[in-house]
Parts: structure tokens; C-alpha cells; sequence
């Protein structure tokens, strides 16, 4: 089969690889029939995530048909149209008990602190992923979901990651009515952050960024307002302005180790790798909500540590919340949104690339080339 | 660029998610107390390990499925095995998984040439598409690495000289 193969940072191809086996009697075998990029798929390519073994397939956004599944396996069928939620999860762990299924304990024997993902280095189990033809699914009484009846595939695919993860931000973010929300970043999770907090009664919900085609995006996108933080002396004194000078009471984290806009962080953080990525994004947050307000993470970073300002989380008492989105958890509301029209996430997607030319998807992805918002990756045996 | 919402409560859906109960300690509060006791629950059958997986020393055992994605080889292999001897809390582990995976593409070169493969490494960087989008910024690019590369040059032979 086809499937992508990470050389080192900014260097992937396609190549053939053997197909992948049921190795578990709760495995199944999908034929990908979509896939994503995604942002945080950026913090592998440039080399950011611990144990990132060069060989190794990423993509963790895909939906795709049932080929073959393991003698233990009831929840699908061999024929079924799935959507597969990007964590592994075992659904009996204590972690899975209580919905938090982006932490089981299952399915990640390299590292305690991560819970299984496809195609997201050996930090988070060493599975390939999805940016290929087939994908091996783990698990598969527990995450992949049948697509519903009349669902599009494009929304589908987006259903596997961004929009639980950009919801679980304004969840975390414990939205009350009214409240003023700031999420920096407009990349896909940002701007479904921004869309979702909405449906959580906030009063003002703003974006910031400094990538001008993206911002016009969420504007239109999220009917919220956006700022590029290229045009202020300083976004914490802008948020500060804004809010009669108190800070916001929700502010979100959407861009992770990727982010921009502070030159030490830049140069620490992406540049020298003396950090887990930049925390710019973590830092403006911390330092932008009001006293007592919620700091709500869902942008990636790496194992090892950050530059953040710890002090004032404790002066303006702040709860910080943060995870990997618990997909599963979140599913059925999310697909009763899409259906009930509150949320149009294939709207997102502004590219469409073969498999095979993987390498430029990756690079306009990540140089903010040609307008993109979000690349699907279509592999050759996507209509077989 | 601003865009103020005069009347947010007529956007499509607002509020319809409004919880004045969402407690940020949620969904931890659920847990029982046996839940406390370590692995209570009844593990998923044991994907066979047929293969080398190098475990965190966090844990008493190899998950009940896990990817079998590349095993560790060659002198990446060594590292990363040294790295996992230490706990997710130590740079030792982290830095050393950083720099096995540095070492790890240079191992992923030489595996390629003597497979016959030379590496296009302009094709894995994805160029085609700047080439075809910004030609002008990578123009400056390889211009810019060019005059780098021959400066170092120009340098090193004068000194060894």
C-alpha cells in the first residue's frame, strides 16, 4: 500500500509499505478513505515531538470503510463507513470509566503522561497512522463510529479531531453567558473553538492571530471579531483594553508549540528546542484573563518543559484546563450539531491533495501557502 | 478587521450548550474509590509482543495494544534504549529521544543510499509546491543558502591555507 514516511523534519514522501495485519482480536482494518493534516501533525514535521522515528506514517484525522476486523469485534462490520476518533482508547480503564478518553491507559506503553494516538510518534505508542491507504484500528469496539446515514464524509473526517477538540476548548473554558472568550489562533482548532463558544452563551468571543487570510476567515467563519497581533504594541495590554481594563474571563490556547510573536520564545522554543515548543500563546493567555478567570489549553507542546509565567497563575488565582479532546466522549452531541446545521465543518476545508503529493500538502500546510485552512489527503483507493 | 456582534443571542445555536454546573474539576469528581486502588479494572487481552517495546519505567507493564510502528535500530536504537531507561520526569530521557531522532535521519539517509534510493530531498520538502506558488521566496531561499554555503567555504579554505 501507499503510505507516508516521515524522512526527518520537513522531509516526508510516499512510499509502499506492507499492509497492516490484525494484531489484536480487538483490531480492525480500515481503507482510508480520507485524511487529514493537522496542525499539531506540524509539531511532528519539524521535528518538536520526542521519538518521532524517521520511517514512521503519521495522520491521526481519517475516516475510512472496514476491511477486516478481529474476532472480538461487534461494534463494526467489515463494509461499515467509519470515522475514527484520533485517541486510542479502551473503554475499560479507569481513565475511559470516566470519559476521559484521550488518557487511556491502554494504549501507550512508551509514556504514562499520553494516551494512545495514531500516527503521533512513539510518545504517544508508535502506531502508523492515517495518512495512507489502510490503517490498523486498535480498539475497534470503542472508538470507530458507523458515519451516520446522509453524513458527508468531509464533515465526518473533521468530527475525528477538530471539532471535538476546538468544542472541548470552549467546554474547558466553563463558558457562562456573557462571558468575553479570547482564543489565540486561527488555525482549524481556533477558529472551531470560536464557532463552538457561541453555543456555549458567550457574550464576545475575539481571535487573535498575525496570519491576515486566516483571521478574515474565522471573522466570516465564527462571526466573531479578530485582531492581528502584528498591528498591537502588545496583546496582553489589548485584551486588557478591551475588557475595561479586568482581562478576559476565558482564554484559550489554540496554537501550541507552533506559535509566533515573541522572539525569545521563537528562538528557545522552535529554533534551539531549549523549551517544548514556544508557549507564546500560553504566556498572552496566562497573563490576558481576568483574576479567578479559566485558562483552557488544547494547542500542543512537547514532553519536557515550558517558559510560562507559573507566578501569575497563583496571584490571579486562574484555573487552568486542559486535554486531549475526549472524542469519543463528545461524538454524539457533535453529530446531532452537524445534523441539526449549528455546526458546517467541512467549510474548513480548503484543499484536497492525492496521497502521493503528500510532500507539497505538508509544505503549503505549513508555510501558510495559497490560503490554506485545512488539506485532506485522498489516497488512490479511496473510491475502490 | 474587528467585527463586533451587535446582538449575539441571534446567532444560530447560541447558548444551546450553556451549563451553569460545568465544574472545572470535571469529570475527575466521578471517580469511585476503587478506582484509587492502581489497576482495578479488567485488562483488554494482551496484544502479543513479538517485537522490542521500549516501556516507560512509569508503568509495571506493556499496554494491552501498542503500535508497532519502527522498532529502535542501529545507534538511534542504543540512544533511545538508554533514553527509556529513565522516568518521563528526567531531561535525560527527553533530550536523548531528541537527539536519537536527529541521529535517526542521517541513519534514515544512509539507509536510503544503500538501497539505491538517492534521497530528492527537494520533493520531500515539498518545493514543487512553493516552486509553483512563491517562486520568488524560494528563489531567495536557495539564493540566500547558496551565498551561506559559500562564505563557510571561502572561509575554511583560506584558513587551511
Amino acid at each position: 500500500m501507499l503510505a507516508m514516511n516521515y524522512r526527518g523534519p520537513k522531509r516526508v514522501r510516499v512510499d509502499k509499505k506492507p499492509e497492516p495485519t490484525i494484531l489484536h482480536p480487538e483490531d480492525a482494518i480500515v481503507r482510508v478513505t480520507r485524511s487529514c493534516i493537522c496542525g499539531s501533525d506540524l509539531h511532528l514535521y519539524n521535528g518538536l515531538v520526542p521519538d518521532t522515528r524517521v520511517g514512521s506514517t503519521f495522520g491521526h484525522e481519517f475516516v475510512g470503510v472496514v476491511e477486516e476486523i478481529g474476532s472480538d469485534v461487534t461494534n463494526v462490520k467489515v463494509g461499515d463507513n467509519v470515522l475514527v476518533p484520533f485517541n486510542i482508547a479502551c473503554g475499560k480503564c479507569a481513565f475511559c470509566k470516566q470519559g476521559l478518553f484521550g488518557n487511556c491507559h491502554e494504549a501507550n506503553s512508551q509514556a504514562t503522561a499520553v494516551g494512545g494516538i495514531f500516527g503521533y510518534s512513539h510518545t504517544a505508542g508508535g502506531y502508523d497512522g492515517g495518512q495512507a491507504e489502510y490503517v490498523r484500528v486498535p480498539y475497534a469496539n470503542v472508538g470507530p463510529t458507523v458515519i451516520p446515514e446522509g453524513m458527508d464524509p468531509d464533515d465526518a473526517v473533521l468530527l475525528t479531531d477538530v471539532v471535538p477538540t476546538g468544542y472541548q476548548a470552549a467546554e474547558m473554558g466553563g463558558i457562562q453567558k456573557g462571558d468575553t472568550v479570547v482564543i489565540f489562533g486561527a488555525g482549524p482548532i481556533g477558529i472551531m473553538a470560536a464557532k463552538c463558544s457561541w453555543l456555549f452563551g458567550a457574550g464576545r468571543v475575539i481571535v487573535i492571530d498575525h496570519i491576515e487570510y486566516r483571521l478574515e476567515f474565522a471573522k466570516n467563519y465564527a462571526q466573531c471579531e479578530v485582531y492581528n497581533f502584528k498591528s498591537m504594541d502588545d496583546p496582553v495590554l489589548f485584551i486588557k483594553k478591551e475588557t475595561d481594563w479586568m482581562g478576559a474571563d476565558v482564554c484559550i490556547d489554540a496554537v501550541g508549540a507552533e506559535a509566533a510573536g515573541d522572539v525569545m520564545q521563537t528562538i528557545t522554543g522552535r529554533k534551539l528546542l531549549l523549551q517544548a515548543g514556544s508557549a507564546t500563546a500560553l504566556h498572552w493567555a496566562i497573563n490576558g484573563v481576568k483574576k479567578g478567570g479559566i485558562v483552557s489549553i488544547v494547542g500542543v507542546y512537547g514532553p519536557t518543559d515550558n517558559l510560562v509565567p507559573i507566578g501569575n497563575v497563583v496571584n490571579k488565582g486562574i484555573t487552568i484546563r486542559a486535554n486531549q479532546a475526549s472524542v469519543k466522549r463528545l461524538l454524539p452531541k457533535l453529530i446531532k450539531h452537524v445534523q441539526d446545521g449549528l455546526i458546517d465543518p467541512k467549510a474548513l476545508i480548503t484543499h484536497r491533495v492525492p496521497l502521493e503529493e503528500i510532500a507539497d500538502a505538508y509544505h503549503i500546510f505549513s508555510e501558510k501557502l495559497d490560503n490554506c485552512i485545512k488539506p485532506v489527503l485522498i489516497p488512490p483507493s479511496a473510491n475502490r | 478587521m474587528e467585527h463586533k456582534i451587535k446582538d449575539y443571542t441571534r446567532i444560530k445555536g447560541w447558548g444551546v450548550d450553556a451549563d451553569p454546573e460545568n465544574d472545572p474539576t470535571y469529570p475527575i469528581k466521578n471517580r469511585t474509590n476503587e478506582e484509587h486502588k492502581g489497576y482495578s479494572w479488567e485488562r483488554p487481552p494482551q496484544q502479543v509482543v513479538n517485537m522490542e517495546i521500549l516501556k516507560s519505567v512509569e508503568r509495571p507493564n506493556v499496554s494491552a495494544v501498542f503500535g508497532t510502528s519502527m522498532p529502535p535500530s542501529g545507534l538511534s536504537g542504543k540512544l533511545r534504549r538508554f533514553a527509556y531507561q529513565w522516568s518521563e520526569n528526567t531531561y535525560t530521557r527527553w533530550l536523548t529521544l531528541i537527539f536519537a531522532d536527529r541521529v535517526n535521519e542521517y541513519e534514515g539517509i544512509v539507509e536510503d543510499i544503500k538501497s539505491g534510493n538517492i534521497p530528492n530531498i527537494f520533493a520531500e520538502k515539498g518545493w514543487k509546491a512553493e516552486w509553483r506558488l512563491k517562486p520568488e521566496r524560494l528563489a531567495i531561499k536557495i539564493g540566500t543558502t547558496a551565498a551561506i554555503v559559500t562564505a563557510l567555504l571561502t572561509v575554511m579554505i583560506r584558513k587551511s591555507k
